[in-house]
């Protein structure tokens, strides 16, 4: 079956059209500030700019990120054959202008121009049980990663124990440390646990989730709204300008820790949360 | 908001004059630099040696998508600004040794940054960050990548002409700057919402 012409398509849409949920909620967003505002202009820019990348079938933003997969794939499927399908539509994503080449060796300082290299993209594969194949993928921006945060509970000068509380004034600390450097107003994942390449991982992956998704753990869920509403009055507002919404939406995820360990990992996407779900069936067909 | 409509080069006295929270629709040239062009211009370059003038210039802190058509000219694929903070050791240094008048970029730039702006007469303008077709829009032309070969594309420095470039000035040339009012007062809520009762 083939996946590089799936794969390079779903990089277009990534790349050029944002998510209904995420256009939404910067609209909504818009209605929120005052009128004749910095914070207004920069939503109207912003929605604007949705539009007309969407038009033109052009990349929302300079900076196409990072690709990060999510694949769940078939028994039956192989692995590897995926993987290289993936670097294939990379190539080819880059090749058509859907991506600006952003893989450089941190050795030589020299960029692959093709967005290919020693994990780039960032490629995840679990083994699925009903879906043939269900790829779900994100273009992370540079601007946002650089605001990311990682605490080690307790934290004394935030007031932080380690329980949630203290989980909820790291990711405020984190919010407020970003200003408008990473292109608020912001998705942000928040992962607790115990081990530093687990909670990374699972921070990031909270971004993937619909703006209205609510976690179905009722202390997680109660947490991602209240920092929601805390987030949104710091009054960073958006681009840094100062306003009302810096942050459209807050999804956290908890694991398991060893009892000596509790970090709190903060991922930050950029309003244009970029990211898209491609599934292949059985016959090949595949539909987004 | 009070709106002006600006054309480079720029004069001091059309820096000195603007206050944060003006809307400034910017037309003429404006040249992107980034972090390797940063290091290059605060220490390696002389005026001299430039393809172009940078004394009453803006420096655009952007990372161009370029590319380029089979002529041999160039096409502006895509344009925002990009995270400000990464060049504030080397600005002061530019805006002394080139005469630079603006700098565009998004995130805001330090205390001694905004001192420099004070003392040398330049302003800081923000641009609004991934919104990188709106902007692409305002250029209606690629002229030059100097040293895009050496540094790679998104590092080269690009000569972009541009009609009403939209920005707002955050850092002004009498000391105030609305990202560190916007950061105290943020700040400030914080302390109040972690408070230990």
């Amino acid at each position: 079956m083939d996946l590089v012409e799936p794969i390079t398509e779903l990089y277009r849409r990534m790349s050029c059209e944002l998510p209904g949920d995420v256009a939404g909620a910067l609209e909504e967003a818009r209605r929120r500030e005052k009128k004749d505002s910095p914070a207004r202009d920069a939503l109207e820019t912003i929605i604007e700019n949705v539009h007309l990348a969407r038009e033109k079938t052009r990349p929302l933003c300079q900076d196409t990120g990072t690709p990060v997969f999510y694949v769940t794939r078939a028994k039956a499927m192989n692995e590897g054959e995926i993987r290289e399908a993936i670097l294939a539509a990379t190539r080819e994503a880059t090749r058509r202008g859907y991506l600006r080449p952003n893989a450089v060796d941190s050795l030589s300082g020299e960029n692959s121009g093709d967005n290919t290299g020693v994990d780039f993209p960032i490629i995840h594969v679990e083994e699925g049980t009903t879906e043939p194949l269900v790829i779900d993928a994100m273009l992370k921006g540079g601007g946002s990663e650089n605001v990311g945060a990682r605490y080690q509970l307790p934290v004394a000068s935030l007031g932080a124990s380690r329980d949630l509380d203290g989980a909820r004034r790291c990711v405020l600390d984190a919010v407020q440390r970003a200003q408008g450097r990473g292109c608020p107003p912001y998705v942000v994942g928040v992962a607790v646990g115990g081990a530093r390449d687990a909670t990374a991982a699972l921070a990031k992956r909270q971004l993937l989730r619909a703006i209205d998704d609510r976690s179905p753990l009722a202390a997680l869920g109660e947490l991602e709204e209240r920092l929601l509403d805390e987030s949104n009055r710091l009054g960073i507002g958006p681009a840094g300008l100062g306003g009302a919404t810096t942050v459209l939406a807050v999804k956290a995820a908890a694991q398991h820790r060893h009892c000596a360990c509790f970090f709190v990992e903060v991922a930050f996407g950029c309003w244009a949360m970029r990211r898209g779900r491609l599934i292949v069936d059985e016959s090949g067909a595949h539909h987004a | 908001m009070r709106e002006v409509k600006l054309t480079t080069p720029l004069a001091e006295e059309d820096v000195r004059t603007l206050d944060v929270g003006v809307r400034v629709l910017l037309s003429g040239e404006v040249v992107t630099a980034r972090d390797r062009a940063h290091r290059y211009l605060a220490r390696e370059a002389s005026p001299g040696e430039l393809p172009f003038d940078l004394t009453g210039g803006v420096l655009y802190h952007c990372g161009p998508f370029v590319s380029e058509r089979e002529d041999g000219t160039f096409e502006l694929v895509a344009a925002g600004p990009t995270t400000s903070a990464r060049m504030n050791i080397y600005v002061p240094d530019i805006l002394r040794k080139f005469g630079v008048r603006a700098i565009i970029g998004k995130g805001g730039m330090d205390a001694r940054v905004l001192a420099a702006l004070k003392e040398l007469g330049a302003v800081y303008l923000a641009a609004v960050g991934g919104a990188a077709q709106v902007l692409a829009a305002a250029v209606t032309e690629v002229t030059c990548g100097f040293k895009a070969d050496v540094f790679g594309a998104p590092e080269g420095m690009w000569v972009l002409r541009v009609t009403e470039f939209p920005a707002v000035v955050t850092m002004d040339a009498h000391g105030r700057s609305l990202h560190e009012e916007v950061e105290a007062a943020s700040k400030r809520r914080l302390e109040k919402m972690t408070a230990v009762r």
